[in-house]
């Protein structure tokens, strides 16, 4: 399995998620520039976390119109692997690839610190090697993160069971429905505050996000075997 | 518009507009009979009004901070460039400075903290190394008033604002409140990088014909006369200055930094030079690479990317916007650098000439509108020999007998003190900073240092920036001891070896005897322990005049200081890890309790004198406690300050599900609370302690052990007490969030 990390000008957990990848997990990973136009050969994408565009007009506002996004939308259509996380969750949610927006922070301020979660399903390409309603903890980092939702739009999210993750002790921006990451409908684009990246190694004091990328590359090899079948 | 008519050099003469630009008559007279042999026209009175400020000269500083060591077998580049380097083995180095905001930061604290933070980053990556982390000494004043809260609030978002979108790790430093800050508060920046030793840059224009470019962003007419503006004291007149503060923009510095270290460390033979262009801009940048290759220079100011219409060849050259950089670059690659800053949305554009000889020529509009000596900018400046004097309240404290606490609740006093601003949490502000993003960071903000690895070996860098005003306003000479070593203890207690340091000197203004005798005894004093610990200085900054309506702060040297841990996984926090284990006390404990944190809390100020230090005998000890740590015979290490043992054992529990037991039979209920410097709270497993102590010798006294009952016991002369680790925390935790309100 080739995994993508798209790097937009002004990414800066670009770097995390390669190394956790690469480093950490043993896959295979390249950088891809906003500027390409095409994902030719990659079985997954990442959207890292940073400040694309400066977060300038909006989080992820601006991104959501580079290059290689038409790209992006197209490998999501087809029902492969698209995963962003912080800024890369904006970006998803701007390019309507996930419902629903990030808005400030009800504490106006930036939050960085490690909170608990509890994932709420473990059935996704992304989840499997969590065990359903566990708690864990993983590292935010967001001026930007209160999940918002119309009501009808929530409660679809609740029925199809695409909330993912939820805040699990105090919230700490403002989500609805303590909402930190979701998935669209068909399971395969995941987008979520939080920093899985960051929790990969013991060294750095955590290691609750490592299942995450290797629940995906288990599933992804799978899939692309099937595929070549 | 209409074109603004400037002075003529004879109108100059007469109506003497440079003493505004605070050059003096003297300094004016020098120039134009010395140096120049004639009258200097409006725009080369402004480059020597700039270059000769204090910020850009060093001119009044300058004897004292020869008296710093720099060199030791491990620098690779001493003061002088963008920032300093060390060697760190395998090929590596780290870089490392500090660099104060305080009067941009007065007066528009947001921008002056974040374009604070912006400078230093790019002092840093100019050098060629990759910035890896961020750390803020900051001193406010007291948490009673609106102004401070905003101020407080403004500087922490400034820091965070810049450091956050760069993604740069915000990772430690320190924040204290004493009054004397209330109206100039200190907001020092240090920024570490980690660079191949290969990709070594200088700030250098040589080679004739070699193209000088100016990249990144436009220039306008902010931040004209910042360097200036920064050498004067405030009065209440201070809202006029806002002008001078620039404007940062953390998504342009990111993409010049990218592109920066794109060229630095893979087209080194297409580059010559490069600088950042900080205070005084392009006329500070372009005459210090032509002085440092003892080159000519030859700009064409036409050509520099403006921001706004009309801009005289003064405001060009002067104005301070931030994220420019200024490269030379070696004839025939001028197109392949263009091409490289492009890519990243940025614009390359060749603005002068290197030329042989000393002479600066600038021209604007088809006019050569400076032509004056290299050195005369960078080398002519006239050092100011400053008188000094001990001040008198430092003679009468010499003849009073020192202050000694006295109290009867030591539970309160201790309750009290975790409440203190300077001693409590500060995570209200640090979780603003994102202390992560890089993911190298392994001990972030709230412990002694913050410790991060180095990827792909098996070392890490711990780092601290620190300073006590306090003590140093007391004692200069023993307070800049302290300030060192207390810096060196808090590397050690992380596991890390100290290697060097960098400086902000903030001090009240110079042209006071006394200030200048401080700022002289508190150099010399750092300077003593600096080459006691082979920590030479490798770079730093001075910023004097830090007064508000003629009232000086504290002298407060800022030392941050860099160390190198051998073994990441030997690498130690505050926190006590296991129960049973032994409690040690490291270093003795005298009765210094002036200065201190308890007596300014019962006194409400702060007076005395200082013991003296004996710093061989310090660093031995420090070595010691290294050598254990790094032996791997130690849990926990938690270097004591303000608060003394009282509050160190206490800190040493928050976060962990252990408590204490602790017997001090000799000691005096009020010794808990002495700061005597150069001791530390050590945690040591039972197997490890007879090995432990063989290391120490007489350095180290038990005092008990940790426990899993998650409370605090304390047993001394009178005093028997317990206080729950949850409550104690919840005090320290909720003190100043409570004063935020």
């Amino acid at each position: 399995m080739k995994i993508a990390v798209v790097v937009f000008p002004g990414s800066n957990c670009d770097i995390d998620l390669f190394e956790a990848l690469h480093t950490v997990c043993g896959a295979a990973v390249e950088y891809v520039s906003h500027k390409k136009d095409n994902l030719d050969g990659f079985d997954a994408v990442m959207l890292p976390g940073g400040f694309s565009y400066g977060d300038y007009l909006r989080c992820g506002a601006i991104a959501r119109f580079s290059n290689i996004m038409p790209a992006i939308v197209e490998f999501a259509k087809q029902g492969k692997p698209v995963f962003g996380t912080c800024n890369g969750f904006q970006i998803l949610t701007e390019a309507g690839l996930l419902p629903g927006a990030l808005k400030q922070n009800d504490s106006l301020k930036f939050i960085c610190k490690t909170v608990p979660l509890t994932v709420e399903n473990n059935q996704t390409l992304f989840t499997t090697q969590y065990k359903e309603k566990e708690t864990i903890a993983l590292p935010i980092a967001h001026a930007d993160g209160s999940y918002y939702a119309d009501e009808e739009t929530l409660a679809e999210l609740e029925e199809n069971h695409q909330v993912v993750f939820r805040y699990a002790g105090e919230n700490p921006n403002g989500s609805l429905n303590n909402i930190a990451g979701i998935t669209n409908k068909a399971g395969n684009v995941l987008g979520m505050m939080p920093h899985p990246e960051r929790a990969v190694e013991a060294i750095l004091g955590n290691l609750d996000g490592l299942r995450l990328f290797k629940s995906l590359l288990e599933n992804g090899k799978v899939t692309t075997e099937e595929a070549v079948r | 518009m209409a074109v603004k008519v400037e002075m003529s050099p004879v109108e100059i003469k007469n109506k003497k507009p440079y003493l505004e630009w605070g050059l003096t008559e003297k300094e004016y007279d020098f120039i134009s009979e010395k140096l120049l042999g004639r009258l200097p026209n409006y725009t080369e009175t402004g480059l020597f009004s700039v270059m000769w400020s204090e910020h850009c000269s060093y001119k009044k500083s300058k004897p004292v901070l020869r008296e710093f060591p720099n060199r030791n077998e491990r620098v690779l580049q001493g003061p002088g460039e963008g920032a300093g380097i060390v060697d760190i083995g395998d090929n590596q180095a780290v870089v490392f400075k500090a660099e104060s905001h305080n009067h941009p930061s007065a007066v528009e604290p947001y921008e002056g903290a974040a374009t604070g933070v912006g400078g230093i980053i790019r002092d840093i990556f100019s050098m060629g190394a990759r910035p890896i982390a961020m750390l803020d000494s900051l001193h406010f004043g007291e948490i009673d008033n609106a102004h401070t809260r905003y101020l407080i609030n403004e500087v922490v978002a400034g820091i965070g604002g810049y450091g956050n979108c760069m993604g740069i790790p915000t990772v430690g430093g320190e924040t204290t409140f004493d009054e004397c800050y209330s109206g100039n508060p200190l907001v020092n920046a240090m920024c570490v990088g980690i660079m191949d030793q290969k990709d070594m840059q200088k700030g250098q224009a040589k080679g004739v014909g070699n193209a000088v470019m100016y990249v990144g962003a436009k220039t306008g007419r902010d931040g004209i006369h910042g360097a200036t503006f920064a050498s004067a004291d405030f009065a209440d007149d201070r809202e006029t200055q806002r002008s001078a503060v620039q404007v940062g923009d953390p998504f342009m510095e990111k993409l010049l930094m990218e592109a920066c270290l794109e060229l630095t460390s893979q087209h080194k033979e297409w580059l010559v030079g490069i600088q950042d262009m900080g205070a005084a801009g392009i006329v500070s940048s372009s005459c210090e690479m032509a002085s440092k290759a003892g080159s000519g220079m030859d700009l064409t100011l036409d050509n520099v990317p403006q921001r706004e219409t009309e801009m005289s060849a003064y405001e060009i050259m002067l104005s301070e916007s931030q994220e420019r950089m200024l490269l030379c670059v070696r004839a025939g690659f001028e197109e392949e650098v263009k091409s490289l800053f492009k890519d990243y949305g940025l614009e390359a554009v060749v603005i002068g000439r290197v030329t042989d000889g000393n002479d600066y020529v600038l021209r604007h509009h088809g006019e050569i509108v400076t032509n004056i000596p290299v050195s005369s900018l960078t080398d002519d400046v006239l050092e100011e020999p400053s008188e000094e004097r001990k001040p008198e309240r430092i003679t009468q404290a010499e003849n009073l007998s020192n202050w000694i606490p006295e109290f009867t609740d030591v539970e309160e006093i201790l309750r009290k003190l975790l409440a203190q601003p300077t001693i409590a949490s500060k995570e209200i502000f640090t979780q603003t900073y994102d202390s992560q993003v890089r993911t190298n960071t392994v001990v972030g903000p709230g412990s002694d240092a913050a410790v991060l690895r180095i990827r792909r070996t098996n070392k890490g860098l711990a780092m601290t920036s620190d300073g006590n005003g306090r003590f140093v306003y007391l004692d200069p000479f023993v307070g800049g001891q302290i300030a060192v070593l207390e810096a060196a203890a808090n590397l050690i207690a992380s596991g890390a070896l100290p290697l060097a340091m960098t400086d902000c000197l903030n001090y009240g203004d110079p042209n006071d005897p006394e200030i200048y005798w401080e700022l002289h005894q508190s150099v010399l004093g750092m300077s003593e322990t600096c080459r006691v610990l082979n920590t030479p200085v490798i770079s730093g900054n001075v910023s004097l005049y830090n007064e508000n309506n003629g009232e000086a702060i504290y002298p407060t040297p800022m030392v941050g200081m860099v160390g190198l841990v051998k073994d990441i996984n030997k690498h130690l926090t505050n926190t006590f890890k296991n129960s049973g284990a032994k409690v040690f006390l490291v270093g003795d404990t005298r009765a210094d309790f002036a200065g201190s944190e308890i007596q300014k809390m019962l006194t409400g100020k702060i007076s005395g004198t200082l013991n003296a230090i004996d710093t061989e005998f310090e660093s031995k000890k420090l070595l010691k406690l290294l050598q254990a740590i790094e032996a791997g015979l130690v849990d926990s290490a938690h270097d004591l300050s303000e608060g003394g043992l009282g509050v160190g054992l206490v800190e040493s529990t928050f976060s962990s599900d252990i408590g204490l037991d602790i017997e001090l039979k000799a000691m005096k209920a009020q010794d808990l609370f002495s700061e005597t410097p150069g001791r530390f709270v050590v945690s040591v497993i039972p197997e490890n302690v007879e090995k432990f102590v063989e290391i120490m010798e007489d350095d180290c006294m038990e005092i008990g052990e940790t426990t899993a009952n998650q409370k605090v016991h304390l047993k001394c002369q009178n005093v028997d007490f317990e206080i729950q680790v949850a409550e104690a925390q919840k005090i320290w935790e909720e003190a100043i969030p409570c004063l935020m309100k």
